[in-house]
């Protein structure tokens, strides 16, 4: 019964496509998209700013899609099984929203020729199998702009999950940033080896506060850190969304998800009958990375210079990671004036210069 | 009116089979209730949860690779918990399992033949049985207690494993992502059904309970277990005291824990991931008790679990259901199972005289 | 020590407390349920349903009286479910924990589905005075909130209950030998009922801890596995209130220092750095527990086994 109705669904697809191109793709049975999380939409963090996407996603077309989720899919051998349900169950385009769900996507793309996959994150690319990512370090570095000129200590805090090429980064985009205004601060990271766990985040927090950090960074999903440092009376930059409601006096801005605009444009490109197996990369430029409004409390000329920054990042004028770049061991890595390139900035996995902290060897 | 419980003489037999179908009925009402009361059709939910995934043999074969690592697991826990003892950290050793013989893939990436999957396999029996080595060492020799102990590493083991997959077995192809390279042929698990990735591992899990059943009833080790399990002093009246049997359920629990965490990274995942499992190690506990701890009882359980969360998912794609509800619905399925097993141990008799039996 | 390095030590003395806090309720409430000789696996699910009630409670305006009131209860209700099958109808004490676990996840994650994302005022510091001035000590152990002094009090009382009055001495009896008990005339499942409710309303302060207290928020699964290092650390407690404050502080304070640890510049991963409050807790049990007697002594002897009266 599922395969006829999903060959009666195809069929019904290709005689749209076919025959009347993109217009009548309303007339046809709504298209069906699919999403899988790595985390419960109830962490407000990753995974609940990906659902926000698909809620865009179904208030912009209507009924003209019908879309379906599952989450807090387990990175391992029921992926694959979830994401094939999902392509089994009729779906024309599947987003999986993590990094570790990279191999059983592209297994189960090569099962679906038909069905068009997009994964997040990774590197893996097929005929039906596009990637797309958003260039977060662009947001951490208008926050470092601000941190640099706002910290007393010159000791800036950054809680990290994972020591991936994501979150280094985001690390070091931060780090160049505060020391291109400020070059005595330095960078204290702590790793709390996860993606989402409150009491830990406050306890990362809580230990960079101790050492003096009068501004907090944070790579990972809750509001924890920024609560916390409201408590202190330091700030915080907030992660993925807008978490001014947890800190009005600490929260500074945050670098804030938007996947609306990239998963509308994709879905059209299916109904049009335009889709491409793309390798996207967005940031400022497409509205894919945001920052959340500064708090009225900051200071009008750090405000001004962080905007100018955004803006010139946006209009491709300046690249975060421009060198000169010395690591951490004071050797310079990327000489004045060159860029790191998108395949290097991709498995990027060294701190630069004024980061304390270490990464696994 | 209150219920009184009454022990039978013997177990029912008859009830050993008319409980399971009374949970099953329970089930299906509360939760045809409960879905409608959400706003879904309860037949085509129901439907959705529990016969959807048998709809193919496709889905039979999703369904058995997921029972097959819990029945592997729970049936080697059921030894243990027989005994008294209590090994909460099976899901360290499948963790410690998959990096003993995902080092050992690794290190014969280039080399191929017929032997090398049996040793990556075999690796993998060593690395959780050693671990599991552990809290028996710590309980023989310094009284330790193995709950404690044994739940302790399950966090050391997964940070372990995340250290290795951030650090130095990470793949040079893999744009310092955190994965291992992928396995080769040699070190995969041949699959059982073309098309899809059934391996030749679900064989294993009967025989596993096999060997279970026959240690337990037909060896002086099962019955000194049974013993031990019984009153543990009667095995030190017996003139043998519990160390032999401890070291060898918490081992036999750890060996079959890392064996099913090495067919999962050479099976279905084929390489090694920060997550190896999704919680096997501790859904095995249950379904070690679901089963009754009887080695062919756990098979069933294995499978009935397995398809709990194969239907949650399906439930979630076919009907939008929030994953909440599914596991929400997912603990009251084990709650009738476990509750109606009253029935085969006692008379429910409904007495005019409050008991607490009824008011607790 | 410098003045700066004297309020780091502070700072980490405070934080220990606070991530500490948590673990000694649930894991107080726990050991009570086990003295009466009843293995409960399902403390996660409790807390996580004392964490969504107290912070639903707070966040309607009721004041946090009323929170922390409806966070023991829900841990109180769901511990309820758990005697009803455990003891009213002698299903398996183990996997109806675990199911418990799994219940309260799912359910506490429905019913909290409109609370994501919505902030509430922690629960204030209530400095005491005088105390809170001693340096050092008094700004990690006396400057701290209502439910830290709670938590920290009820090691007092509750070892106070368990060894020194006559219900305790009861409690303990129908966990040690339950037929005796019920020979002599105590009613076991009464008992036992009392005992389950106790865990369950401590497991529910633990997860209004949380929400109200440590991190004033709700998000799915918050307790983050809280619920099985307070069950080790009943174990670790050898059954002995004051150890389990004890361990939890070990176990917090080991959390915090690795935290601290990771600037240090030592040339070790954070990975491995963050085994070490679970190395610790072993390590630790390992030098207590080599004494047989001392231990045997204090575990329940019927934990987890069923009572049939009619015996």
């Amino acid at each position: 019964m599922k395969m006829t109705r999903r060959t009666g669904l195809a069929l019904v697809l290709a005689m749209a496509t076919g025959l009347f191109g993109g217009m009548t793709a309303k007339a046809a049975e709504p298209l069906k998209v699919g999403f899988v999380y790595v985390g419960p939409i109830g962490d407000h963090g990753y995974s609940y700013q990906h659902d926000q996407g698909r809620l865009a996603v179904e208030k912009h077309f209507g009924d003209k899609v019908k879309t379906t989720y599952v989450e807090n899919v387990a990175e391992g051998a029921d992926a694959e099984r979830v994401i094939r349900q999902l392509a089994a169950a009729g779906n024309d385009i599947i987003f999986t929203t993590s990094f570790g769900f990279m191999n059983p996507t592209a297994k189960v793309a090569k099962q679906f020729p038909k069905v068009k996959f997009e994964h997040a994150t990774g590197y893996l690319r097929g005929p039906n199998l596009a990637t797309y990512m958003a260039r977060f370090y662009e947001g951490r570095y208008v926050a470092g702009i601000a941190a640099g000129r706002l910290t007393k200590s010159n000791k800036l805090g950054y809680i990290a999950s994972f020591p991936i090429p994501e979150v280094v980064r985001g690390v070091n985009a931060f780090t160049l940033a505060a020391r291109s205004v400020n070059p005595k601060a330095e960078v204290r990271v702590v790793w709390v080896n996860s993606w989402y766990d409150p009491g830990k985040e406050r306890e990362a927090a809580e230990a960079l506060m101790a050492q003096g950090v009068d501004v907090l960074a944070q790579h990972t999903d809750s509001a924890a850190p920024v609560q916390a440092a409201e408590e202190k009376g330091v700030w915080a930059i907030g992660q993925a969304s807008d978490m001014s409601r947890f800190g009005p006096k600490s929260h500074l801005t945050a670098i804030v998800d938007d996947w609306s605009g990239y998963y509308i444009d994709r879905v059209q490109a299916v109904m049009d009958g335009t889709w491409k197996s793309t390798d996207t990369w967005h940031g400022f430029d497409a509205d894919m990375v945001r920052l959340a409004p500064f708090n009225p409390a900051t200071p009008a000329d750090v405000k001004a210079e962080a905007l100018s920054v955004e803006q010139q990042i946006k209009d491709h004028k300046l690249h975060p990671f421009t060198g000169p770049i010395k690591d951490q061991s004071g050797k310079e890595v990327v000489a004045a004036g060159k860029t790191v390139s998108d395949a290097d900035l991709l498995k990027m996995n060294w701190f630069v210069e004024g980061v304390i902290g270490s990464m696994p060897k | 009116m209150a219920l009184h419980l009454e022990l039978r003489p013997e177990p029912s037999r008859a009830m050993l089979f008319v409980a399971p179908m009374l949970a099953i009925a329970l089930t299906v009402a509360t939760g045809g209730v409960l879905f409608a009361a959400l706003g879904f059709s309860p037949l085509p939910a129901l439907k959705v949860f529990f016969l959807s995934p048998l709809g193919d043999l496709y889905g039979i074969s999703e369904l058995l690779l997921k029972a097959t690592p819990l029945a592997i697991i729970a049936v080697a826990l059921a030894l243990g918990f027989r005994g008294n003892v209590w090994n909460i950290g099976a899901e360290g050793q499948l963790i410690m399992g998959a990096v003993a013989s995902g080092g050992v893939a690794l290190a014969l990436y280039d080399v191929s033949g017929y032997w090398v999957l049996p040793v990556v396999l075999l690796a993998g029996v060593a690395g959780g049985a050693l671990y599991a080595g552990i809290p028996a060492f710590l309980r023989i020799r310094f009284h330790a207690n193995e709950i404690l102990t044994s739940l302790m590493l399950n966090y050391v083991a997964t940070l372990f494993l995340a250290w290795l997959v951030h650090g130095p077995w990470r793949s040079p192809e893999g744009y310092n992502f955190p994965e291992s390279r992928m396995f080769t042929d040699s070190a995969l698990m041949p699959v059982l059904l073309e098309g899809t990735r059934l391996h030749v591992g679900a064989l294993l899990a009967p025989v596993v309970a096999l060997i279970a059943w026959v240690i337990l009833s037909r060896s002086f080790l099962g019955f000194q277990i049974k013993v031990i399990g019984m009153t543990p002093a009667a095995g030190s009246y017996a003139g043998f005291g519990p160390k032999r049997v401890i070291a060898f359920t918490l081992m036999f629990g750890g060996g079959m824990a890392g064996l099913a965490g090495a067919m999962e990274i050479c099976g279905p995942i084929g390489q090694l991931v920060p997550t190896v499992s999704p919680g096997y190690g501790y859904t095995a506990i249950i379904a070690a008790f679901l089963g009754r701890l009887h080695p062919f009882g756990i098979l069933l359980a294995a499978l009935l679990l397995a398809l709990t969360y194969i239907g949650g998912d399906a439930a979630q794609i076919s009907l939008g259901v929030p994953l909440a509800v599914t596991q929400v619905f997912q603990g009251m399925i084990l709650f009738f199972l476990l509750a109606c097993d009253v029935l085969i141990r006692y008379r429910v008799r409904l007495a005019a005289r409050p008991s607490l039996g009824g008011a607790a | 020590m410098s003045e700066a390095e004297i309020a780091t030590l502070a700072a980490i003395l405070a934080a220990m407390v606070r991530a500490a806090t948590p673990l000694v309720f649930a894991a107080l409430g726990e050991l009570v349920t086990e003295r009466a000789g009843v293995l409960n696996l399902g403390i996660e699910g409790m807390m996580l349903m004392g964490a969504v009630a107290a912070f639903g409670t707070a966040h309607a305006g009721a004041g946090y009286a009323a929170a922390m009131a409806m966070g023991a209860g829900a841990g109180v209700a769901m511990s309820l479910l758990f005697a009803f099958l455990a003891l009213g109808l002698r299903a398996n004490q183990v996997a109806c924990g675990l199911a418990l676990s799994i219940f309260g996840v799912g359910l506490s994650a429905f019913v909290g589905k409109s609370l994501v994302g919505t902030p509430i005022e922690a629960l204030p510091a209530l400095p005491i005075p005088l105390l809170s001035e001693i340096p050092v000590v008094g700004r990690a152990l006396f400057s701290q909130d209502i439910l830290v002094y709670v938590s920290v009090l009820a090691v007092p009382a509750i070892s106070w209950f368990l060894f020194k009055t006559r219900p305790g001495l009861i409690l303990r009896a129908v966990g040690e030998n339950h037929d005796a008990a019920h020979d002599i005339g105590y009613s076991v499942l009464k008992v036992r009922v009392l005992a389950i409710m106790f865990g369950g309303a401590m497991a529910g302060l633990a997860g209004a801890y949380l929400s109200l207290a440590y991190t004033p928020m709700w998000v799915e699964n918050m307790s983050s596995g809280r619920g099985w290092i307070a069950l080790a650390l009943v174990v670790f407690a050898t059954w002995v209130p004051a150890r389990a404050l004890l361990g939890a502080y070990l176990f917090g304070g080991v959390t915090i220092l690795q935290l601290h640890a990771q600037n240090w510049g030592i040339p070790v991963s954070s990975q491995i750095l963050a085994m070490l409050p679970y190395l610790a807790t072993i390590i630790v049990l390992v030098l207590i527990s080599r004494d047989e007697t001392k231990i045997k002594l204090n575990a329940p002897a019927c934990l987890g086994k069923v009572f049939h009266s009619g015996r």
